[in-house]
């Protein structure tokens, strides 16, 4: 029975007593118990990315009015499999030229990056990564090695459209880190802690309740900071050399892709964990197999709405999405936090036990306030400085020479 | 020798190798992602000294930003490639010298001092945790006023670095 | 456990070399790297010595972290300069950089 309520609590349970029966030194143990579950972590992300990008697939296909993979498998689940043994065949290409260390070492550490993040996750009540107290600033850690992947993998490729992309990328990851940290600092200051456990624990109201705009403003900048459309510049196909990877082949290519796959789920994750109460739903508590299925539950639904998002904008301009970045998201964000911490230390000098709810309404006010006041300001400017008309004299165009001439040429 | 020592000799090795290749190759850029490898070396240490939030925090600002500045800096300054026909003084050999002399200095005033053999306390109940580190730094009896001005000298940096900086049109 | 010394000597190595690396580079970025070695060096004492002498006391901690503040503060203004320079000068060699000296 007890396997049915929390399954991965009881095989930690069990494979600790059966170590432990072998007689090994309680050190031992609890390294192996670490190794164990980094590997299990690990394995499961890699493994449900394969998932993943099928699910993707065939939610784009649909949105853009396709049908997606359906030959291999049922629906055709087996499709990635097919993708990844093509993928494994394939020739590896070093361009002459590279820095090979540094080359080779670009996709693993962009994995590297997102795999990592799931060590601070929570995924049910007994079910966690590692602790830690730091963790929301660990996110934030985290995230800055992508940038750091994206950044070498540009420069060792010896391609100059490759760096060009990296610089281009690295640019719009390094400015959308800043609202990004902001939102997070909001979050830290509604629980009270930076411990990714005690985040879930304070959300007796989901704080995307308390604060909307906290949630907004993350759920943006982390699709910028994915590099995902609207904010797809670095690898605009249709527009762009591939960007930072435009060198990479074969399984190495592949390392991106999982990554960039992988890092979308993984917003979706986060953002449960910070904004959604995390596991947190009815009964979690006492059966935390519920807990992980609340939380997958969640974050597919934002999962899907990032996806919606993706197929259904346009691309943006790279000066508009720093503007969007520097001059809207950046002073929202740092208001927001002052904001925060005013109304919530004054609300707590007024009653240390107020209510969840009276809390929330109070925040959920101060945010909508904010809200309209960005907007007001927004709206202004836009009225007294009406947007430039993209007009001006006609560009030259290639025409085939007239007719005319040809014929004189020829006589 | 515990775990614990094989594990400071690796990490220290490995980031002293990468701080002595910091200031010996020639490639700008190598020695930058260089200087990566030394602080994320100077991070584990941190975890080991039991202060993770220096380790998260050292992560964050120097690998995160500092590094990648350096990085900027070095590709919009020299061509990418960034082998220059002298990557030191003449004078060289006096500053490996003087190194050395300082390195000795260090060592031989260090080894008469009588704390020098410590072994870390164990963790008390009084031991700060970052709560405390945040309430020092803000509080009128802690550090409000150093920290205030690291505020204003980081406010002048960004000003000054911007105006520096700005291409004159 | 790891004596206090161990971390000394580390950290005096790495001031060193970043010493060395600021006496003996010409390229003025690779001086502020060997800069960023030094502050490092400084950064590590500053943590050991809180966590082998004095846990109780927080000063140690509120020390590195302002080093810390420095450091980016630093690292902002003296790339700022350089590439400044670079644009005017288009030399980044700091012995070439030598307008004040007559």
């Amino acid at each position: 029975m007890a396997f049915f309520v929390d399954p991965i609590g009881f095989i930690i349970f069990w494979l600790r007593g059966l170590l432990s029966g072998w007689g090994l030194a309680p050190g031992v143990v609890e390294f192996i118990m670490d190794a164990l579950g980094v590997i299990a972590i690990g394995s499961f992300g890699l493994g449900f990315t394969i998932f993943l990008i099928w699910v993707e697939r065939k939610i784009s296909a649909r949105i853009q009015g396709r049908i997606g993979p359906n030959r291999v498998g049922p629906y055709g689940l087996l499709q990635t499999f097919a993708d990844i043994i093509k993928i494994f065949t394939k020739e590896h290409i070093t361009p002459r030229g590279v820095d090979v260390a540094v080359y080779n070492l670009a996709p693993v550490l962009s994995v590297m990056a997102v795999l990592l993040l799931w060590a601070v996750i929570p995924l049910a009540s007994t079910v966690v990564g590692t602790e830690i107290n730091v963790g929301v600033l660990y996110i934030v850690a985290v995230g800055s090695l992508g940038t750091l992947a994206i950044l070498i993998a540009g420069w060792s490729s010896n391609n100059k459209f490759a760096l060009l992309g990296a610089f281009r990328t690295v640019a719009q990851m390094i400015s959308y880190e800043v609202p990004m940290v902001l939102s997070l600092l909001t979050v830290t200051l509604l629980a009270r802690s930076m411990s990714v456990t005690q985040v879930v624990a304070a959300q007796d109201v989901w704080f995307i309740l308390v604060s909307p705009l906290a949630f907004l403003i993350f759920l943006v900048s982390s699709q910028a900071e994915m590099g995902r459309a609207p904010f797809d510049l670095m690898e605009a196909e249709s527009e762009l050399v591939a960007g930072y990877q435009t060198e990479y082949s074969g399984l190495k290519f592949g390392m991106f892709f999982v990554g960039e796959f992988l890092h979308s789920f993984t917003v979706g994750a986060l953002v449960t964990t910070l904004f959604l109460g995390g596991w947190r739903g009815p009964g979690a508590e006492q059966y935390p197999i519920l807990g992980i299925f609340w939380f997958f539950l969640k974050s597919f639904v934002i999962y899907f709405i990032t996806l919606w998002l993706r197929f259904s904008l346009p691309r943006l301009r790279i000066d508009h999405i720093l503007d969007y970045n520097w001059k809207y998201l950046v002073p929202l964000g740092l208001m927001l936090v002052v904001l925060t911490a005013v109304l919530d230390k004054w609300l707590f000098m007024v009653n240390p036990a107020i209510n969840p709810w009276l809390r929330a309404l109070a925040q959920l006010a101060m945010n909508a306030g904010l809200f309209l006041f960005a907007n007001f300001l927004v709206e202004t400017r836009n009225r007294r400085k009406p947007l430039r008309q993209p007009v001006g004299a006609p560009r030259p165009v290639a025409r085939p020479p007239e007719k005319a001439s040809i014929t004189e040429k020829a006589a | 020798m515990t775990v614990m020592q094989i594990l400071f000799l690796l990490i220290g090795l490995v980031t002293l190798a990468a701080s002595v290749m910091v200031v010996s190759t020639r490639n700008m850029v190598r020695a930058a992602l260089y200087l990566i490898v030394t602080l994320f070396g100077v991070a584990v240490l941190y975890v080991l000294l039991n202060a993770g939030f220096f380790a998260v925090v050292q992560v964050v600002i120097y690998i995160g930003a500092i590094s990648i500045l350096f990085i900027f800096a070095v590709m919009l300054t020299r061509d990418v490639t960034g082998l220059q026909a002298a990557a030191f003084n003449r004078t060289w050999l006096l500053a490996a010298f003087l190194a050395l002399v300082l390195f000795g200095g260090l060592f031989l005033a260090l080894q008469g001092w009588s704390g020098f053999e410590t072994v870390p306390p164990a963790f008390t109940d009084d031991t700060p945790t970052i709560r405390d580190l945040g309430l020092a730094l803000v509080s009128p009896d802690g550090y409000v006023i150093p920290f205030e001005v690291a505020s204003v000298l980081l406010v002048a940096a960004m000003i000054g670095a911007i105006y520096v900086a700005w291409g004159r049109k | 456990m790891i004596p206090l010394s161990w971390y000394l000597i580390l950290a005096a190595a790495m001031f060193c070399v970043g010493l060395y690396g600021v006496l003996a580079r010409r390229n003025a970025i690779a001086i502020l790297l060997g800069i960023e070695l030094m502050l490092n060096a400084v950064n590590i004492n500053v943590v050991a010595f809180w966590r082998y002498l004095n846990p109780e006391n927080i000063a140690g901690q509120a020390f590195a972290l302002i080093v810390f503040a420095v450091a980016a503060a630093e690292v902002a203004v003296g790339l700022a300069l350089i590439i400044a320079l670079y644009r005017r000068r288009n030399t980044i060699v700091a012995e070439e950089i030598d307008l004040l000296k007559w």
